[in-house]
């Protein structure tokens, strides 16, 4: 079975939430929908305070290519436009929504398609009025994904279906319950780039998903399942390109210039759910896991639901919570518990600080190398780490390569004296990109 | 609304492994307590105290430092090292030194060998051989003068040479033995590999049973408090040069060459150490290799019989440059251009 040299294998914690099948979380008594949710611009409010909106209608557009739009996740009356705290405890312009607790929620469609009648631009066209981004965390807006890949004329596009880190087990249940829709997804984004073949990827301990695809696979399609074994951080895009071709994207680079797209699984599968439907993403599987909730499971939960609220519903049973968005590797610590989800939201952890290691002092580095046998990326953490710690900036971007570090935590994981590697190179980065050092990256 | 719930709020990534430099040190400073156990076994009180010595100073000495540099000396045991290196000395250390010079020899292992630089992480030799290498280069005699194993009072005496005041010269006339080694070197006597396995020839005070040492590193090595591949490349190095060397007729058993000395120790507790030794995967491999070679090299062709401890303080001192010349290729940059 393929994978990648490096790389660790943490606890994978996926047993409280593997064998729940997808539910719908019931609505909040109001929605804050944050207006910066993609990476890019924000989107751009087009609704007045007191205004009743539907379920699914345009609320916010585009402001320009490098942005998307935002649609309204429950019908109700537009409370106010103002700002609210998002997970980092800054204040971001939002919406608030309140729902009309009685009427009637099927959302208001835009304008339902033969997806596989259109060219590829009117395609991409409707996927960006879709509002979808790319919904394994970055929320980066799939239509600018593909032109790029169409651009440089990929041919081969990589669904990450991999899902390493610990805990999150959402893609793994859409893979289950949605193949349908999941295939038809990943049809209509081959029928957009004209790519030669897709390849499915996902983690051994997911063979189940890759049993309940099969069937619903069609003769003529160009598609392959291709298992690998369970790794972390395999489902990093640089990183399952080489376990699955033995390629390396350029340093600097992107997949495409590899003629490789990797997008989602639950991208995927909201692309063939939605688009058909000329429906806004306004809603997605988010795993709610931890020992600090009572109910943890996978939620369909629409966008701008407040994180209280989830917990309040899902019963949160402890006085110091830690809340996390996303994955326990790469994911968040959320700073105030008003803050609503976004379209990036792939889970939310809930642990019970009570049972939470206690934080102890670094103790020096020892120079064990156990970084380096882990990094993916061949750096070297440890020296690394040395020079960032003595504000060395100059070698750490040229020599040490810094910027190619996705700051995935495997070498601060298996750290031994528990430097906290990630966080000195995400500060060395920060730095690096006010001192505008490096002419590529200091937007 | 929930005001009175604390948030927690840390930087990913949110799971730690659960090994800790605590416990590696911790498992390096228990896997050395049989040996220096069977080393009581084979010297008596001798062995004891010499340990003893070695760790009080090497702990009190540390205390002080830290708390000279006004760091929390309450964490002065918490790593053991320096424990280990304490220990790690008086194993290194014939039975028949006066306590004075072990009691020296830790100091500047401690002190020279490790506060000199900055503490824990960042000497570049391993401190236990700076204090073995200080105390060859100043008391030659005394530490080249061996005593046979398994005296019959050994549990009740202590050698007369031991208890030698401060600063003056023991009295070694009484002493008589020679390490296997030695008796190659010297008078041309190979030694049979089973008298080493069985403990039967004299030598350093951790010169005990290579199994038991291979046993407890190998265990070491599955708990992965030490880096196997170092000791792998040492021994098989080892094996592979002093083979070529007696093929040509220069030097005695490869296998005897392996059990002899210090070289199991020094493979699996010395030249490990993390500090001193590479962390890139090729230099690990170049640094056992090399090591093992210069021990060939010093044991057949230098003027000492033994020569784990230059050849591992060599390693050490090459270290960096092994760094700079086996840095990875990063995922993603061209073949040809490494890093460095």
């Amino acid at each position: 079975m393929r994978s990648f040299p490096q790389g660790i294998h943490p606890k994978p914690h996926k047993e409280q939430t593997r064998y729940t099948a997808i539910q719908r979380l019931e609505f909040a008594p109001y929605f804050v929908l944050l207006l910066n949710q993609q990476i890019g611009k924000p989107s751009l409010p087009l609704v007045q305070e007191g205004e009743e909106v539907r379920r699914g209608q345009l609320i916010a557009q585009a402001n320009g290519d490098f942005s998307s739009p935002l649609h309204a996740p429950v019908t109700g009356r537009v409370l106010k436009r103002g700002l609210n705290l998002d997970m980092n405890g800054s204040m971001q312009d939002s919406l608030v929504i309140q729902p009309f607790p009685a009427s009637g929620q099927s959302p208001q469609l835009e304008a339902p398609c033969d997806p596989f009648a259109l060219s590829s631009l009117e395609l991409i066209e409707k996927i960006k009025t879709i509002g979808m981004v790319g919904l394994g965390g970055a929320a980066f807006p799939t239509h600018l994904k593909l032109k790029s890949s169409l651009d440089k004329k990929a041919h081969t596009l990589v669904i990450n279906g991999c899902e390493c880190e610990p805990f999150l087990t959402a893609d793994h249940r859409i893979m289950l319950e949605q193949p349908a829709k999941l295939l038809r997804g990943i049809r209509i984004i081959l029928h957009i780039l004209g790519a030669k073949q897709a390849v499915l990827a996902l983690e051994e301990n997911k063979l189940d998903a890759l049993r309940a695809i099969e069937p619903h696979l069609l003769p003529h399609d160009q598609i392959s399942l291709v298992p690998l074994k369970t790794k972390y951080p395999q489902g990093a895009e640089k990183i399952l390109i080489q376990a699955l071709f033995q390629q390396e994207v350029p340093s600097g680079g992107l997949p495409a210039d590899l003629g490789i797209m990797v997008a989602n699984v639950t991208t995927m599968y909201e692309v063939g759910q939605l688009l058909p439907l000329g429906q806004g993403i306004i809603e997605r599987v988010v795993s709610v896991s931890g020992d600090g909730v009572q109910k943890p499971g996978n939620y369909l939960i629409p966008m701008g639901t407040p994180l209280e609220f989830i917990l309040e519903t899902l019963g949160l049973c402890t006085k110091s919570p830690q809340v996390i968005f996303g994955g326990p590797m790469m994911g968040k610590s959320v700073v105030c518990l008003q803050t609503p989800t976004t379209k990036g939201v792939t889970g939310i952890l809930v642990f019970r600080g009570e049972s939470r290691p206690k934080p102890q002092a670094p103790l020096p580095c020892i120079n064990c190398g156990e970084c380096l046998q882990v990094c993916p990326l061949r750096l070297n953490p440890c020296e690394m780490a040395r020079q960032a710690a003595n504000n060395q900036l100059e070698p750490l971007l040229k020599r040490f390569h810094l910027f190619d570090c996705f700051e995935c935590g495997s070498c601060a994981w298996v750290c031994p004296s528990k430097i906290p590697l990630t966080q000195l190179f995400k500060a060395a980065k920060k730095q690096i990109r006010q001192k505008k050092l490096h002419p590529l990256k200091s937007a | 609304m929930r005001n009175y719930l604390q948030v927690l709020v840390e930087p990913a990534p949110h799971l730690r492994r659960a090994l800790d430099t605590k416990q590696i040190m911790g498992g390096v400073f228990f896997a050395l307590l049989p040996i220096w156990g069977l080393s009581i076994f084979k010297y008596g009180l001798v062995s004891l105290f010499m340990g003893l010595v070695c760790m009080a100073v090497c702990c009190g000495l540390e205390y002080w430092i830290l708390a000279l540099k006004k760091q929390s000396p309450s964490r002065w045991l918490n790593d053991y090292s320096a424990l280990i290196t304490g220990l790690l000395l008086a194993l290194t250390l014939p039975p028949s030194l006066p306590f004075w010079m072990a009691a020296l020899g830790a100091a500047v292992s401690v002190t020279l060998g490790k506060h000199a630089f900055g503490g824990l992480g960042h000497n570049p030799f391993n401190p236990a051989i700076v204090g073995r290498v200080f105390l060859q280069a100043s008391f030659t005699a005394p530490m080249t003068s061996w005593v046979p194993p398994w005296q019959k009072n050994r549990f009740f005496e202590l050698l007369a040479s031991n208890l030698t005041l401060p600063l003056m010269r023991p009295n070694l006339d009484a002493l008589s033995g020679a390490t296997p080694l030695g008796q190659y070197k010297f008078a041309g006597v190979a030694t049979d590999w089973w008298s080493l396995l069985l403990d039967q020839t004299p030598g350093s005070l951790g010169e005990v049973s290579p199994l038991l040492i291979l046993l407890l590193g190998l265990a070491l090595a599955w708990k992965r408090y030490l880096d196997w591949r170092i000791p792998l490349a040492m021994l098989a190095g080892s094996l592979i040069f002093s083979g070529v060397v007696e093929a040509l007729g220069w030097g005695s058993n490869p296998l005897v060459f392996l059990c002899s000395g210090g070289l199991m120790l020094g493979a699996w507790f010395m030249a490990t150490d993390m500090v001193s030794s590479p962390v890139t995967p090729l230099g690990v491999w170049l640094y056992g290799g090399l090591i093992a070679l210069l021990i060939v090299v010093i044991r057949t062709w230098g003027g000492l019989p033994e020569g784990v401890a230059f050849a591992i303080l060599i390693g050490n001192a090459v270290t960096p440059l092994l760094h700079l010349v086996t840095q990875p290729r990063v995922y993603g940059t061209p073949k040809n251009k490494a890093l460095g």
